[in-house]
């Protein structure tokens, strides 16, 4: 039996009278690279942004499981789901702070541990010994963090200063200094060279066998996605059209002709053909 | 920059004669269409309620010439000093000059401030003008926290000036308890009022956040000026008891300060207490705001102003923390009206209007946001210059204006602009102000 950390169960997401995401239903196994793919606007920002609390669905439920509690996401704020739920995410165009250091970054990320540890800012005001200790650990957190991603060095630059490929993989960093327990990435490769996406695969592989972080990705780039995914969605106009692992993926006809835009009798033949 | 030596090389180039004048033209005929109603025509009510008017072309003709000449100097300067982009070179014995200035300008300023009551002892319209300057100090740098940390543009923070003003006033004057009980209740209702304006402005961002602070500000005055069973209305509150050192008044009487000392009584005695009670707490406020910064609650500040969507994927609950900066914000603010009424010995709703929170937001905007230090001088160059131009009369706007104007073009993110990292492994260098964001909010 598969351990499965999160399913989406019937998620629908309108707009107004535009369906975005119709009746989905996948699942992500915990410890493995789960991918979302799909053409230009097939929804799959949307399912993210249901799973990470920035859009309350219309109906459906997603559910997370781990530590042997079960969270249903659609119910929990947004801030909760990152809190609680341990659910961390980055985004399509990069949201770091661009007028803090790299080294602030990943401290941020620790803001719930570090407010616990301060009393509520009550202790942390007059420097008690176990903040500092706590302030120490959440220094050495981030200085692990940012030796992985190769940006030790420039810790103490502005993240806005930083290359783009650089800021891409302090993003996924910043991130995992929440300690999630599931990491959903949108579209981490976005803008990067093949040698940068050859080091995003091997980060998200490292992070995988390190920390057995759960990962759900988008991506556009195969490369990517065939590389490292062990299961994989396909999405078109909101409706799941195929899944399973990156090599069904690759041979499947209906992926193809959504990616395509095999012309229309084609497109009916190919689903005729098929259901 | 000011101290830069254009030792570049500077491409030489004509003059452009064609263009500069073509720019004057243009600026002089704007003048003429601005002025030709404001100053060419001149319109009084006349002795039985009619309109009269004159006209003044000549002052119109001298106001357009002005414009035009100075046009061209202008153009004529911008072309003797070369091109802005160009890179000046900063010779190392003036950036080591410079940064050794900076590093004692903080400590300088200290003790200056502290001697100001020994230097000018004899002199009362100095130590009140410094005990104005330093309420202004720590009214800027609680709302600071609040614009220049969280990015949160408030406009109506003289609103907890008057809480904790009124709030030390009628506690005082009511149940008569002492200036050390009434401080932190004053800040602490100053507190509360934060939290009771965060609540409905949590959703809203910039201009309309703007706008509910303003509205906040106003409400406030108003009911002040009406409650008049409370607050007195518009004759305010008055016989507000001076504070006193740990119990020991500083009266002319035999068991006031001066006698226990065996010295003569001198009413200058109260305004060096008063002096030295608010530089206090304006160190302690720095102190606190120095700290904060530090600590998680002041980088989810910052990182609130950079980035709120990247805060909340984060977990950080933005609502507590917006309203933790409005309740600290507040709270200065608060104090701040306490040492205002303690040395005024009176107060009234007319010293709580727009103005004073335009001033105080001046003051952050001017210091550079997020910058303790600059603060700190803004409000000493803007209420100490305010002074310095009285002679000036009504032109001291005008050269207020004038000075704003000018400094935002040069140092458009205030005299300090660069923003120092509250952590850091091996550098600690400040961050340039292009990338530091301003604040949606």
């Amino acid at each position: 039996m598969t351990d499965i950390i999160l399913s989406v169960e019937n998620l629908t997401m309108r707009f107004g009278g535009i369906v975005a995401v119709n009746d989905l239903s996948f699942t992500a196994e915990r410890g493995k690279i789960s991918a979302l793919i799909g053409p230009n606007g097939a929804g799959k920002t949307t399912v993210f942004n249901c799973i990470t609390g920035f859009y309350k669905p219309t109906s459906g439920t997603i559910r997370l499981r781990h530590t042997e509690q079960e969270w249903q996401l659609e119910r929990l704020n947004d801030f909760r789901i990152a809190k609680v739920a341990k659910v961390a995410r980055t985004f399509q165009n990069i949201r770091l702070f661009p007028g803090m250091t790299a080294l602030e970054n990943l401290m941020v990320a620790q803001h719930n541990a570090l407010m616990r540890a301060s009393g509520y800012t009550f202790l942390g005001l007059f420097g008690v010994p176990s903040y500092r200790a706590a302030e120490k650990a959440a220094i050495d957190l981030a200085r692990d963090w940012l030796d992985r991603i190769g940006l030790l060095a420039r810790a103490d630059d502005a993240a806005g200063n930083l290359p783009y490929g650089d800021q891409r993989r302090l993003e996924i960093a910043r991130a995992m200094c929440t300690l999630p327990a599931l990491l959903c990435l949108d579209e981490p490769a976005a803008g990067l060279n093949a040698r940068e996406s050859g080091e995003l695969n091997e980060l998200l592989l490292r992070i995988r066998a390190d920390y057995g972080t759960s990962i759900l990705l988008i991506e556009h780039d195969m490369s990517v996605v065939m590389e490292v995914s062990d299961h994989i969605t396909v999405l078109d106009y909101g409706v799941k059209i195929a899944e399973g692992t990156p090599r069904q993926i690759r041979d499947d006809p209906k992926v193809i002709a959504a990616y395509l835009g095999a012309d229309e009798d084609e497109a009916i033949a190919v689903m005729e053909g098929e259901t | 920059m000011v101290a830069a030596a254009s030792t570049s090389s500077k491409p030489t180039r004509g003059v452009d004669a064609a263009f500069i004048v073509k720019k004057a033209v243009i600026s002089a005929l704007v003048a003429l269409v601005l002025f030709s109603l404001m100053i060419g025509v001149r319109t009084e009510a006349g002795s039985d309620g009619q309109l009269t008017y004159w006209t003044r072309f000549g002052d119109l003709a001298a106001m357009v010439a002005t414009v035009f000449v100075g046009s061209i100097v202008i153009e004529l300067l911008r072309h003797w000093w070369g091109p802005v982009e160009t890179v000046r070179v900063v010779p190392p014995s003036a950036t080591k000059a410079l940064s050794f200035a900076g590093r004692a300008l903080v400590p300088v300023l200290l003790i200056f401030t502290f001697l100001v009551p020994v230097i000018f002892y004899n002199e009362r319209y100095i130590l009140d003008l410094g005990i104005l300057v330093l309420t202004y100090v720590m009214l800027g740098w609680g709302l600071n926290i609040v614009v220049g940390l969280a990015g949160l543009l408030d406009l109506g923070y003289v609103a907890f000036y008057a809480v904790g003003a009124y709030s030390y006033a009628l506690l005082a004057t009511t149940f008569g308890w002492s200036f050390w009980m009434c401080l932190p209740l004053a800040g602490i209702l100053a507190a509360f009022f934060g939290i009771l304006l965060g609540f409905p402005v949590l959703r809203l961002r910039g201009d309309y956040l703007a706008i509910v602070t303003l509205a906040f500000g106003e409400i406030i005055r108003l009911v002040l000026l009406n409650w008049q069973s409370l607050t007195g209305g518009p004759n305010g509150v008055s016989g507000i008891p001076r504070p006193t050192m740990f119990g020991i008044p500083l009266t002319p009487g035999d068991d006031g300060l001066a006698a226990l000392l065996g010295i003569e009584f001198s009413p200058t005695h109260r305004i060096v207490f008063l002096f030295y009670l608010i530089f206090g707490l304006a160190l302690i406020t720095n102190w606190a705001t120095i700290r904060l910064r530090r600590l998680p609650i002041g980088r989810a500040w910052e990182a609130l102003r950079e980035d709120e969507v990247a805060c909340r994927a984060l977990g950080i609950n933005t609502t507590t923390t917006k309203l933790t900066a409005f309740a600290i914000g507040a709270m200065f603010g608060g104090f701040a009206g306490a040492c205002f009424v303690t040395r005024q010995g009176f107060i009234s709703p007319e010293s709580f209007t727009f103005h004073e929170s335009a001033l105080v937001l001046a003051i952050v905007v001017l210091g550079g946001m997020g910058s303790q230090l600059g603060v700190a001088l803004a409000a000493l160059a803007l209420i100490g210059g305010f002074e310095l131009f009285r002679g000036l009369e009504q032109f001291r706007m005008l050269v207020f204006g004038m000075a704003m104007v000018l400094l935002m073009i040069w140092r458009p993110r205030g005299l300090i602009g660069h923003r120092a990292p509250t952590v850091f492994l091996e550098r600690n260098q400040a961050i340039s102000s292009d990338l530091v964001k301003e604040g949606a909010g």
